[in-house]
């Protein structure tokens, strides 16, 4: 449970970064708050012969909240937008979607962008970015670009982030305030990776749902008129549409199941 | 750009529980081990070693975080605080100590610099807290032996709505 050895190169600016990411190519990983990468390290899942260590660029710092939303930087803790003093006034369902993210001790070192980049499959802002619709905006040494959601989350702990590019900063927009929005989880333990996770958001008669830990990615269905007669049936089809997979955790049959039941449950209370 | 290379030791320097600590870790070195084997500080616990027990809790800039998940490196220029550092100047147990002592909160002892480093967070910010905030904030640290009443029982001793904070 020790990594294997790497080099720790500590960049002074994002263009060095970057400029590192370009030499190093596929050897190189970038490490911010590391709560999900160290563990692979230790686990010897990855074994990078270089980390890249943003965590202390201050232009990587940015929190930003308002009527807009939430605009977070790559080196940007969970915790540091969890205590945010405008975050429960503009973004309540990150608010509540932040407690289910780990645990105390990971939230204060573990970052948004690096959940995103991470990409797991039962993971919260993954999934609060698709529901939400936000972006990511990934700089290289040829430029920046931003991408929506359903463009960077490509699958399974895969992302649409290319070798030698750095995420740098993501955006979650605010609800209007007529939306309405619900977030459950079911997890082993409090804390642990969702077995699945939904985050539900009403407005001007759609539904939107987000569900997370069935497919290799956050799914995001959206209905029109959807009255309490047929959710039942909306999310049977939505289950059956991500299929899921076995493992350790849960069954697929299982996790389908959590989306017919705990969906269902999560739908009434958003609309009621 | 600094560069830290593989296979060789580079300087660490940060504050451990006050006092400047210097050591020599590769870049691969856990910031767990480095206290325990470098600086001969044994009382963080390591358990798992991929950040799910909570045993390796220590705080770093007045935050708990697990050290086993952290980087020597990363601790460079920090503030360090560890199980080490609760007592009172008079090396008396400070009132988390205490209350796990009066509450029988530990029974082997492996989890509790963990448990006590994470509830010093919540006594840093001299707030009250309900069972429920408790509960929450321990989910992060496992316990086999108590079955957690006592640990938590413990903490509301001192951090509840009767509790008094602990000391600083």
């Amino acid at each position: 449970m020790k990594p294997a050895p790497f080099s720790i190169h500590i960049p002074d600016t994002i263009d060095e970064a970057v400029a590192c990411l370009a030499e190093h190519g596929e050897e190189a990983r970038v490490i911010a708050g590391g709560q999900s990468l160290m563990a692979m390290l230790n686990m010897r899942l990855a074994e990078p012969s270089i980390l890249v260590d943003v965590s202390r660029l201050a232009d990587l710092k940015k929190l930003e909240i308002g009527p807009d939303g939430l605009t977070v930087g790559a080196a940007t803790t969970q915790a540091e937008v969890f205590h945010h003093p405008d975050l429960a006034t503009h973004m309540p369902l990150v608010r509540e979607a932040l407690t289910h993210v780990g645990h105390i001790q990971t939230r204060n070192r573990g970052t948004v962008c690096g959940s995103l980049c991470h990409a797991d499959p039962s993971a919260e802002m993954p999934l609060l970015l698709a529901t939400l619709g936000g972006t990511v905006t990934l700089q290289s040494s040829s430029g920046t670009r931003t991408l929506s959601a359903s463009e960077f989350q490509t699958g399974l702990l895969e992302t649409a982030k290319q070798q030698g590019e750095l995420c740098i900063s993501a955006h979650f927009p605010s609800l209007p305030s007529s939306a309405r929005w619900g977030f459950r989880e079911i997890a082993r333990r409090d804390g642990d990776f969702a077995i699945v996770a939904m985050a539900c958001i009403a407005d001007k008669g759609t539904v939107r749902l987000g569900v997370g830990g069935v497919s290799d990615a956050p799914t995001v269905e959206e209905w029109s008129d959807l009255s309490t007669a047929d959710i039942p049936d909306a999310l049977n089809r939505l289950a059956w549409k991500m299929g899921g997979t076995d493992d350790i955790h849960a069954s697929a049959r299982y996790r389908r199941e959590l989306v017919r039941r705990i969906g269902q449950k999560l739908i009434e209370e958003t609309l009621s | 750009m600094k560069v830290l290379q593989h296979g060789q030791k580079h300087s660490v320097e940060f504050t451990l529980n006050g006092e400047e600590v210097e050591g020599f870790a590769e870049p691969r070195m856990l910031l767990s081990d480095f206290l325990r084997h470098e600086i001969g500080a044994t009382g963080t616990h390591v358990g798992c070693e991929h950040g799910v027990c909570g045993a390796c809790t220590v705080m770093m800039d007045g935050k708990a975080v697990r050290s086993c998940l952290t980087l020597a490196h990363q601790a460079e220029g920090r503030e360090i605080r560890t199980i080490e550092g609760l007592e009172t100047p008079d090396h008396e147990f400070n009132d988390l100590q205490q209350a796990f002592h009066e509450n029988f909160a530990l029974q082997c002892g492996y989890c509790t610099p963990g448990m006590l480093m994470t509830l010093s967070e919540l006594a840093s910010t001299g707030k009250r807290y309900t069972e429920a905030e408790v509960r929450d904030a321990l989910s992060g640290n496992i316990c086999r032996c108590t079955g957690y009443k006592e640990i938590v029982d413990a903490a509301m001793a001192v951090l509840g709505d009767k509790g008094q904070v602990a000391a600083e």
